[in-house]
């Protein structure tokens, strides 16, 4: 008998190898959860808006052309959300790579505290990328009590690099969509 | 031992070659349930996907009944007649659970079992030269990984779905949010487990194949000597290999969303349902050419067996298949034109589309070269393999249509879809099925079929298709959105004419199985080689059908 170690089936290796390549496959597939994540956020890919500092908004609005860009606020909320959402006002028409807010008034209207979350993109979803924020009430999860009312502020700008991208330079009007969630109470698993 | 000839037709002419084969076959029980014979276990493969094919088939044809006129005629009462409620919404949700097991039948049932379970393990290692597959457990735990994944998929359907009605409903694709938050109940679960079964079972086979082909050639047998089918069936293996995991992380992440509370593919807990159709279609897209590989190997062996003429371009037949391969890896998003990309990734995915047209071209015309000049004889597995090539240039076409992410906007989930891949799968991989089982059914059951029944099954069930299939090009062209019970008016006439179409193929599935009837029955000893001269593969060297164990010495290829 000659043992394993001195000789292994070249069929066991083969085989080995390929389970490798299936369990190797596996693993991608769950890193693609994190990896898609990423990918949005750094490419803006699907909408995905920015996140900017205090000095990224100063460079930008150092760089202003003139050329001016209009923004629309649209508001959602999931049902099983008790709340009312709208932005203060529909649409604000801003010169590109100036700093601009928005208030988002949230209002509970049921008697028990809530809270939510939001999501958010932008449309076209080429803009994603020139479409920074410096400060949202999306970043954190959001509990008012029975009957409060929050009014919650975005701070943004639109990155003049918008303006020599071929694929957003023609793009007069951004949506910014804000849906809010639920968030469950005991979220599973945690 | 006396009751093996009884019971096994396989047997009942075995004593022309007990000579040569004093084999030691198991009894019955032990000799199919407990199978580690290569040909035994393909055997089952293809009773398996005959019978996965009938049901998958009469799914099909109970949908064309209720498509042959506007409005919904049947489905609330086929609904009640399976245990559910006899109302509008529970009919249409009975709807969606057709669709849903139609094309998960088929797939995963019917078109991978007979190509690469039943002729790949059949034919593949008497092409080679070997004595059996490398792993024979390993075989037989895959093929009853199979059944177990298709009792699951089928039990699915008498389970609550949500809806309010049985089974799952989700199309074969199971795109959230309508497998996760949108179907309550158990029978989403249960497709879903049958297909982790069917896919673990597939990557054991894969790696079974893999490592048969790799290790266990006949000496002198180099891989740019092996035939052509067991080229496909590489390809198809690492194909499997690479996709089918993929899946299984997808859907496994369903499982956790529907019954764990996460929210990989909900928007409200941070994730992507987009993500969902990523994952999918990057085994989506491999799975089109797996079901389709095995089926270009298979027809190149016959088309070269008939014009009595080896291959043309033997290694550019080869290479393209490797080609199609890779290429198809990276062409996923052609699925998802519609959900919102930017234009460049738009062009990538249209141009990379295209590029398959090349090597597949290749293919198309190396066949005809290998025809051109032959001594042709238009036998049965010929006629088929030439509906094939037809049909797949056909469904080619429209492919590279709807590669287009532009025109794709319009034809996205329209009939014209519908046709584009039934072109390609149902006619091509279907043709390819019946050419192979033509081809190989003298050799495997060692009688020859009746020759007029399987030309009359060709030419009717050529019509057949045709007639089903052209008119949904022009349904998808005129707006017909697929996965649709109910229409307007307007698309009655092609939506009648396809149904029509339906009852003509089914005829000629008729002329099918009285010729399987006259083969078992009446059929003809076939002699170890039937097809002549042009038949050079290793297969044909052994007795019809081959002994229990062959290739005891190892031949050797010069």
């Amino acid at each position: 008998m000659t043992s394993l170690a001195q000789r292994i089936d070249p069929r066991i290796r083969t085989a080995f190898s390929a389970a490798a390549l299936a369990a190797g496959m596996v693993g991608l597939g769950f890193a693609s959860v994190p990896l898609y994540d990423l990918f949005c956020r750094v490419t803006g890919f699907g909408g995905t808006t920015m996140k900017a500092t205090e000095a990224q908004a100063n460079t930008a609005a150092a760089q202003q052309t003139g050329r001016v860009v209009s923004v629309r606020f649209d508001s959602n909320v999931r049902n099983g959300l008790p709340w009312s959402f709208r932005p203060e006002r529909p649409r604000e028409t801003l010169s590109v790579g100036a700093r601009d807010m928005m208030i988002f008034i949230a209002k509970n209207e049921s008697s028990v505290p809530v809270t939510g979350t939001a999501t958010f993109n932008v449309t076209p979803s080429a803009a994603g990328r020139h479409f920074s924020k410096i400060q949202c009430f999306c970043f954190t999860e959001q509990t008012l009590q029975p009957g409060q009312e929050m009014r919650m502020p975005v701070v943004y700008f639109v990155n003049p690099a918008m303006l020599d991208d071929p694929n957003a330079r023609d793009i007069q009007e951004i949506t910014l969509s804000y849906t809010f969630f639920p968030v469950d109470e005991a979220p599973a698993g945690s | 031992m006396t009751d093996i000839a009884a019971t096994a037709p396989a047997d009942l002419h075995g004593h022309a070659h007990a000579h040569d084969d004093h084999d030691d076959k198991p009894g019955f029980f032990v000799r199919w349930f407990m199978s580690t014979n290569h040909k035994d276990i393909g055997t089952l493969y293809l009773l398996f996907a005959i019978v996965a094919g009938i049901i998958g088939g009469a799914l099909s044809g109970m949908m064309r009944l209720e498509l042959a006129e506007a409005g919904i005629q049947y489905l609330p009462g086929w609904a009640s007649m399976l245990g559910g409620e006899s109302t509008d919404t529970a009919g249409k949700h009975f709807w969606n659970v057709m669709i849903t097991a139609h094309g998960l039948i088929m797939v995963f049932f019917m078109v991978m079992p007979a190509m690469i379970g039943g002729f790949g393990n059949w034919f593949v290692p008497l092409m080679i030269g070997a004595p059996d597959m490398a792993f024979p457990r390993m075989n037989n735990v895959s093929f009853w990984l199979t059944f177990v994944a298709f009792l699951l998929l089928v039990g699915s359907m008498f389970v609550p779905g949500g809806a309010g009605g049985l089974g799952a409903g989700t199309g074969w694709t199971v795109y959230a949010p309508l497998s996760t938050s949108g179907s309550t109940g158990p029978a989403v679960d249960m497709a879903i487990f049958s297909l982790h079964l069917a896919g673990a079972a597939s990557i054991l086979g894969a790696i079974n194949f893999i490592t048969t082909i790799f290790n266990m050639r006949a000496p002198g047998m180099t891989l740019h000597k092996m035939p052509l089918f067991v080229w496909s069936v590489l390809v198809t293996a690492f194909l499997l290999l690479l996709a089918l995991p993929v899946l299984a992380a997808a859907i496994t992440m369903l499982l956790a969303d529907r019954n764990f509370g996460a929210a990989f593919f909900d928007a409200a807990g941070g994730g992507d349902p987009v993500l969902y159709q990523h994952l999918f279609w990057f085994f989506g897209h491999p799975e089109v050419y797996i079901m389709i590989l095995p089926g270009f190997g298979i027809v190149s062996q016959i088309v070269a067996t008939f014009s009595r003429k080896p291959v043309f371009g033997y290694l550019g037949m080869a290479y393209a298949m490797v080609a199609i391969g890779v290429v198809g890896f990276v062409v996923w998003a052609h699925h998802m034109f519609t959900v919102g990309m930017s234009v460049n990734l738009k062009m990538y995915f249209t141009a990379a589309t295209m590029v398959i047209a090349v090597p597949t071209g290749i293919k198309i015309f190396s066949w005809l070269a290998t025809m051109w000049g032959g001594s042709i004889s238009f036998k049965t597995p010929m006629v088929w393999s030439l509906g094939f090539i037809f049909m797949f240039t056909v469904g080619g076409v429209t492919g590279v249509v709807l590669a287009n992410g532009g025109v794709d906007q319009n034809l996205h989930d329209t009939y014209y879809v519908v046709a584009h891949f039934h072109y390609v799968l149902s006619l091509g991989a279907v043709f390819a099925l019946f050419a192979g089982f033509y081809y190989w059914l003298p050799k495997m059951s060692g009688r020859m079929y009746s020759e007029f029944l399987g030309q009359l099954h060709f030419w009717v069930f050529f019509v057949g298709v045709n007639v089903m299939f052209f008119p949904q090009h022009f349904l998808g062209q005129q707006g017909m959105p697929r996965r649709y019970p109910d229409y307007t008016a307007a698309y009655e006439y092609w939506h009648n004419i396809s149904s029509w179409g339906y009852a003509i193929m089914a005829v000629g599935m008729l002329f099918f199985f009285l010729n399987m009837a006259y083969t078992f029955l009446l059929g003809k000893q076939a002699g170890d080689n039937p097809w002549g001269e042009g038949a050079t593969t290793l297969e044909w060297t052994l007795s019809s059908p081959p002994p229990f164990h062959q290739f005891n010495t190892l031949p050797k290829i010069s």
